[in-house]
Parts: structure tokens; C-alpha cells; sequence
């Protein structure tokens, strides 16, 4: 007879540059369940790590930003592809980290694959609905294209420990922008296991970073980092969203001020996401023979 | 002045008898009060300052340093204004009034042309033929699109945001204001307008015509004073919106103010833009770009092409071409339609490029002026070009706002890029080269808001204005420019 199996316990660590690195500090912290099972020693990550972050993160914006726009929408295909593949290990990570029903979390999880596959179809169509032809007063040919702001430093948001993340990167990451998230804090599990997908969906390395820590003590330095150029406080507590705002003001960075308390993350986004962390340029031709 | 060698004898400069534009269309007035609720109104608790021409240094008018009781005023009129006609008037409605501001704006054009150059020192050529046709046209620009919203691509019934609180700069006072309010009114907001310290009379112009407009009462005030008016407008509670173009320094406090309150922000902030000349460019072309480029308004141009990249084989025949022509140029008094280049807008700003100009000598860059004789009235600084720079330099790093051109040199496409991108600024480029394919790429890659070909300096009401990294963020100008009054 055998014995009964041992389950493999998984290490959750954080996501830098495609790679699975623990905190360079050596620190972690206990992540427990919705009702107090301990579930995971997760990263405590340091202000290195979001310094070796944003490095990741500045170092792949040429790459992805320079990749066709149909490219990057097979690419965030693929996310889905591999996310519906993986429903049942999300569906269980959402079920313990929040407490959620089966049919909830289950919609939840659903909820997440259908963005990936909305915001897919977008990468390809989104300069022609914010860009445009303008008709100057004078012989020149002159057009506006919207362009990524560059690397966007995420807090993401506390109340929905997948959905509400997908729903701030998905749009972020689909406009060509490099990301640094830092995960909830108290229910970082589905959000790990997600850099899981990512780093198997043809995503390159460095596109999406996760950290996993106390919000108070990471979001400040990604707030305050000179190479970050947006910051998405979705999921900044309201006492500390104004000091982190006036943080990113250090280098004019591109603000989005945290989600409204109890905001429905399954409610269609429309395209206010979606355009957030875009650059509109504008090119000047003269037209003669 | 120091006037070097010339590279190849100059043309003989052409004389030409003084053509001075008359300053009596400008019927100043002695004295100005605050525009607010309808009417020019005495301080409440503000004080009186005086407003000089650069060119002259004479006075020209007395006005008001607003205090923190008559920005509450000019507030409590706009809340009221929005809260009353304004808020509640239909678009097509809105969009009349705008069409009357745009006309009466051209119908008084030679006026403010004269106003604007007097208190500027900018020539009287450039207030006449860009400033002021182009306030008249973004006027007229907007005013199309205030019973259009619906299909502007911002939602079904896009919403006004309320008060908005505009700081403008000096460099073109009467666009400036055009750009803040056209598109804050035809979205359906209220406007409290701080014009600079140094160039407030415009803006007191153009409330005379907001009144033969018949605008209604406190959806425009026009405050003047100088930074501290700014900040309490900027800080006061009931603004739900604030609109700044001027330097990064006094953007990022505005960005400071801002955090934590639930007040919408746009900023157009300093550039320091590389003009990128290719070997197989059109050179007399490239030339003539280079010098509207940086020498357009003395260089007090957020946008100015102020680093020249040119590719090094052909550099020193470029810089002598730039020499030749600039020795062309007239600089003196701004009333005359033949003058190039005007007056330094204040003591301060001259003392600002004196010193950064100082500063590229001290490093080790080579400084070189064409001859010309400086008024000895007024503020003044001759055009100037730097070579011998290199990217570590202050010259080629710090924005100068003023007619002082630095020049650098590559040798690959690549190194052009790297070079023009390696600034903390992102406002605007410039490329040059007869091969299509590579001013799209180079398009593609320069991060910016506005990439000029084969041009420079152009602007038009449909086309968005702004910059990427610290040069700000918004739009200003097109359908872009709609989004940052609507709520969205």
C-alpha cells in the first residue's frame, strides 16, 4: 500500500525580466487564506528590487513598443489561451484568497480571459480611434498617432485580487507600456501564478514585472523612480494616493488616481483604460512637387 | 557683441528706411482693472504694478497684482456662471458666442497686434501675421465643435469638468489665452485666465472683446498679477480644473499642488528640442527651418529647435550657410514690419540666457554673433550659435528660452536619435532629409508630441500640441484638445 501522496508545495516569488527571482533582501512574509490558513511565504520585496524592476521594465519598452500591433494582439491572445487552459488552478487561487463562491469565482476568472481577449483586439485598433488626420490650414500633411508613454508603475487594486489586476494591466501592457505591478498585498497569490502565464505566453521578458510586499514601503519608490513615466494608483489606499501623487510629480509623471472604493471590475472598460498611459504625436509634412 | 571672423564675406546688408507700425491703434488705457463677473472691477485686496515694453522699458499701462479676495471673487463668478447660462446653454448656443469672439478677435486684429508687440517686444511682422490670425482661428475652430461633442469620441453626452483655472506664459499672451479658453468654453466650462506678469494687456484686450461679445457675466475673468496670483487661483478649493503652460519648474509645484484633490491637470511645460539635419537634406531649406526654428520670437519658444544635430559631413558647411544667413538678419526696434528679431521679454529672462550663454563659454564651447548693434533701451541679446558643443554641456541640456542655438553633430541615424532623446524634455523635433522613408522612422522613434519634416514651428488649431516625459501632458489643439475640459 502506498502512502498517501505529499503534496509539492509552490515557491511564490517574485517576477523581474521574465525571470522568478526571490527578494534580493531575502525577506518574506506569510500570505494567509480569506478565513487564516497560511498558504504561502511570499517575497517581501525591497526598494532594489523595484530599482532592478524598473531597470527590467526600461530595458524591454524598445522591444515591445517597436513589435507590430498585430503582433502584440497575438500575443495577448495567447494570455488567454493559456489562462483558459489554467481556469480551474485560478478559480481555486481566487476561492482561498478572497473567500468567493465557486460560481463567483468562476465568473471572476472568466471575467479575467474575456479582458485579455478585449484588449487583444484592441492593440491594432486603437491608433485609428484616438489618432487622426488633421486638416491644417496649409500645404502640409499632418497626423497624430498615439504612442506608449513608456514604463507605468501599477498599485494594483485590493478588491479583486485577479480581475481588478488584469483590468489595469491588460489595457497598460496592450498600448505598448512596460509595467511594474505591485501585487495586493494581502492576496498576492493569483497575481503571482499569473507572471506564471505571462512568462510562458510569448510576453517578452521584462514587459510585465510583479512585486509582492507592503504597498507602503514599495509604492513610494516606484512613485518617486526618475525612469518611470505613469503611475496607475488604482489600488492606493486613499491616505496615501495625494503623497504618492505629488511623488510622481518629481518628474512630471502621468497620474491615474485611485479606483473608486467597491468599483465593479466586471463592468465593460470602455476605452478610458485603454488610453491612459498614451502619448499622442503629431507629425508635420510639407506637401509639394 | 562678438562679432568673429566671417566664414565667407556676408551680402551687403540691404538698407531699407524704418517702417514703423503706428502705436496709437493700440488705445491703451493708463490704467486697467481685474475682468471679473462681466465688468473691469477695482482690487479687493490687490495692488498695482506696471507694465513696461522691453523694447523701451517706458511704462505702458498700470494694472492689478490680484490678491487671494479678488481670485475668490473671479472664482465665485465663474462657479456661478457655470452653475447658471453657461452650464445649462445649448452647444449650438455656446458655439455662436465663440464665432463672435473669433470675429471680433480678426475685426480688431491690427489692435492687438500692436498690444502684443508693445508689451512683448516681439516684432510687430510675427504678433501680425502668427499670434493673432492664430487666436482668431482656434476661436473659430472650437466654436465648430461646441454643438459637436456627441461625435467627438468622448462618449455619448460628455460632461464639462466646471472652474477652470488657466496660467499662461509671456512668450505669445493672446495665443496662449486663445488655446486655454476656445476649447475650456466650447466644452462647456468657466474660465478664470492669469495672463503672465510681464504681458497681461492682451488678455485685458480680449476682455473688451468678450464684452462687445456679450458673453455672459463671470464665464471668463481675466486676473493679472504675477506667481503668487497663480498659485492661490491654482490652489483656490472651487477650481475643478487646472491649465498651466510655462516651465517645468513651476509645473511640477502646480503637479504638487494638485496631488490629492480632485482637480484635473494639463501641463505644457520647457522643451529643448534637437532640429535633426541629414547630409542629403535640402540645405538652403534645412537652413531657413533652422533659423525659424530657434530664432522665431527671439527663441521664447517652448518648442524651439535649440540643439542642432547636423551629420558631421556636412556640418561645417552647414554652420557657415547659418552664419551667412544670420548675419542677414535685423534685429531692433519690434514696431518696424522689416525687424527679424525683437526684444528679451523682461531683465529677468535676458539675465537667465546671459548666464546659461556664459555658461557654454565657460564650458568650452565656441560662442559666435553676427555683428549687429544692440539698442541701447530695452532688453536685448543677438542671435547666437554655439559650436564645439557637446550633450554634457548646460547649452545642450538646460532649456534657454532665448535666440541662443547650440550645435552637435552625428554620424548614424541611430546616434541622431540617442542624441535627440537624451533630454528629460519631449515636446518637439524637427528632421530633415529628401528620403521619406527615414523621416518616418525617425518620426517613429524621436519621443516627442510634435515631429516637424522638412518644417519647423508650425501650428494650427486642428492640430494637437504637447509633449511627452517632462515637457507635460495634455493636448492642446484638434479633437485631442477637447479632452482635457470634458470629463472623461
Amino acid at each position: 500500500m502506498s502512502e498517501p501522496r505529499l503534496e509539492v508545495k509552490k515557491t511564490y516569488k517574485l517576477f523581474i525580466a521574465g525571470a522568478f527571482p526571490r527578494s534580493e533582501s531575502g525577506r518574506s512574509y506569510v500570505v494567509e487564506s480569506h478565513d487564516g490558513r497560511f498558504l504561502a511565504n511570499v517575497a517581501w520585496a525591497s526598494r532594489k528590487d523595484v530599482r532592478e524592476a524598473v531597470v527590467a521594465a526600461r530595458a524591454a519598452l524598445s522591444k515591445w513598443s517597436a513589435a507590430t500591433a498585430y503582433n502584440r494582439g497575438q500575443v495577448l491572445y495567447r494570455v488567454a489561451e493559456l489562462l483558459e487552459d489554467r481556469r480551474d488552478q485560478f478559480v481555486a487561487a481566487v476561492r482561498d484568497a478572497e473567500g468567493a463562491t465557486q460560481r463567483s469565482a468562476s465568473a471572476q476568472v472568466a471575467a479575467s480571459i474575456d479582458l485579455w481577449v478585449w484588449y487583444a483586439g484592441w492593440t491594432d485598433k486603437v491608433a485609428q480611434v484616438a489618432g487622426s488626420s488633421n486638416p491644417v490650414a496649409g500645404p502640409y500633411f499632418n497626423f497624430s498617432v498615439p504612442e506608449p508613454t513608456g514604463v507605468v508603475g501599477i498599485v494594483a487594486p485590493t478588491d479583486s485580487s485577479l480581475l481588478g489586476l488584469v483590468a489595469v494591466v491588460a489595457p497598460v501592457v496592450a498600448t505598448a507600456n512596460t509595467v511594474i505591478v505591485v501585487a495586493d498585498e494581502r492576496r498576492p497569490l493569483p497575481a503571482v501564478t499569473l507572471t506564471e502565464v505571462l512568462a510562458t505566453s510569448d510576453v517578452p521578458g521584462g514587459v510585465v514585472n510583479l512585486l509582492t510586499g507592503p504597498v507602503d514601503e514599495l509604492a513610494p519608490v516606484l512613485a518617486a523612480h526618475r525612469d518611470v513615466d505613469g503611475l496607475d494608483l488604482a489600488g492606493a489606499p486613499g491616505e496615501a494616493a495625494g503623497a504618492l501623487e505629488a511623488a510622481g510629480a518629481t518628474n512630471i509623471k502621468r497620474v491615474a488616481r485611485p479606483a473608486p472604493v467597491g468599483f465593479d471590475w466586471s463592468k465593460d472598460p470602455g476605452t478610458s483604460r485603454l488610453l491612459r498611459f498614451v502619448e499622442t504625436k503629431t507629425v508635420w509634412h510639407p506637401i509639394g512637387i | 557683441m562678438t562679432d568673429t571672423t566671417e566664414p565667407r564675406a556676408a551680402p551687403e546688408a540691404i538698407e531699407y528706411a524704418p517702417a514703423p507700425e503706428s502705436r496709437a491703434v493700440a488705445r491703451l488705457q493708463s490704467s486697467y482693472g481685474l475682468f471679473i463677473d462681466g465688468a473691469f472691477r477695482e482690487p479687493i485686496d490687490g495692488t498695482v504694478f506696471k507694465t513696461v515694453s522691453p523694447s523701451s522699458e517706458e511704462v505702458l499701462a498700470e494694472v492689478v497684482q490680484a490678491g487671494p479676495r479678488d481670485v475668490d471673487a473671479a472664482v465665485t463668478a465663474a462657479r456661478a456662471a457655470f452653475d447658471g447660462p453657461w452650464g445649462s446653454m445649448p452647444g449650438r448656443q455656446r458655439a455662436k458666442y465663440l464665432f463672435r469672439i473669433a470675429r471680433l478677435i480678426q475685426e480688431r486684429s491690427r489692435e492687438l497686434a500692436v498690444v502684443e508687440t508693445l508689451d512683448n517686444g516681439k516684432p510687430i511682422r510675427e504678433s501680425r501675421d502668427v499670434d493673432i490670425p492664430l487666436a482668431a482661428a482656434h476661436f473659430f475652430y472650437y466654436a465648430g465643435w461646441a454643438d459637436k461633442l456627441e461625435h467627438a469620441g468622448f462618449g455619448a453626452r460628455p460632461k464639462p469638468l466646471g472652474v477652470a483655472a488657466q496660467v499662461i506664459p509671456w512668450n505669445f499672451p493672446l495665443l496662449m489665452a486663445a488655446w486655454k479658453l476656445a476649447p475650456a468654453l466650447a466644452t462647456g466650462n468657466t474660465c478664470v485666465l492669469k495672463p503672465a506678469e510681464t504681458t497681461p494687456l492682451s488678455a485685458l484686450v480680449l476682455a473688451d472683446i468678450l464684452q462687445q461679445a456679450e458673453l455672459p457675466d463671470g464665464v471668463v475673468n481675466v486676473l493679472t498679477g504675477d506667481g503668487s496670483t497663480g498659485a492661490s487661483l491654482v490652489a483656490h478649493d472651487d477650481v475643478d480644473k487646472v491649465a498651466f503652460t510655462g516651465s517645468t519648474d513651476v509645473g511640477r509645484r502646480i503637479a504638487e499642488m494638485v496631488a490629492g484633490t480632485s482637480k484635473r491637470l494639463t501641463l505644457e511645460l520647457g522643451g529643448k528640442a534637437a532640429n535633426i539635419v541629414f547630409a542629403d537634406a535640402a540645405l538652403d531649406q534645412a537652413v531657413e527651418g533652422i533659423v525659424n526654428g530657434i530664432f522665431f520670437n527671439q527663441g521664447h519658444v517652448c518648442c524651439a529647435g535649440s540643439r542642432l544635430l547636423v551629420e558631421e559631413s556636412v556640418a561645417s558647411t552647414v554652420v557657415d550657410m547659418l552664419k551667412r544667413r544670420l548675419a542677414t538678419l535685423r534685429l531692433g526696434d519690434p514696431m518696424d514690419k522689416n525687424t527679424d528679431i525683437g526684444a528679451i521679454n523682461s531683465a529677468e529672462q535676458l539675465g537667465r540666457i546671459v548666464a546659461l550663454a556664459d555658461a557654454g563659454v565657460d564650458e568650452g564651447a565656441e560662442r559666435w554673433s553676427p555683428a549687429c548693434v544692440l539698442p541701447e533701451k530695452g532688453w536685448w541679446f543677438p542671435p547666437t550659435v554655439f559650436t564645439d558643443v557637446s550633450p554634457s554641456h548646460r547649452i545642450a541640456r538646460e532649456e534657454i528660452f532665448g535666440p541662443v542655438l547650440s550645435v552637435l553633430t552625428f554620424r548614424t541615424p541611430d546616434e541622431a536619435v540617442e542624441k535627440a532623446n537624451n533630454t528629460t524634455y519631449g515636446l518637439s523635433a524637427g528632421v530633415w532629409t529628401e528620403k521619406g522613408s527615414r523621416i518616418l522612422a525617425m518620426a517613429e522613434r524621436l519621443r516627442a508630441g510634435v515631429v516637424w519634416a522638412n518644417t519647423f514651428n508650425r501650428f494650427d488649431p486642428a492640430s494637437p500640441f504637447g509633449g511627452f516625459k517632462e515637457s507635460g501632458f495634455g493636448r492642446e489643439g484638434g479633437r485631442h484638445g477637447l479632452e482635457a475640459y470634458l470629463d472623461v
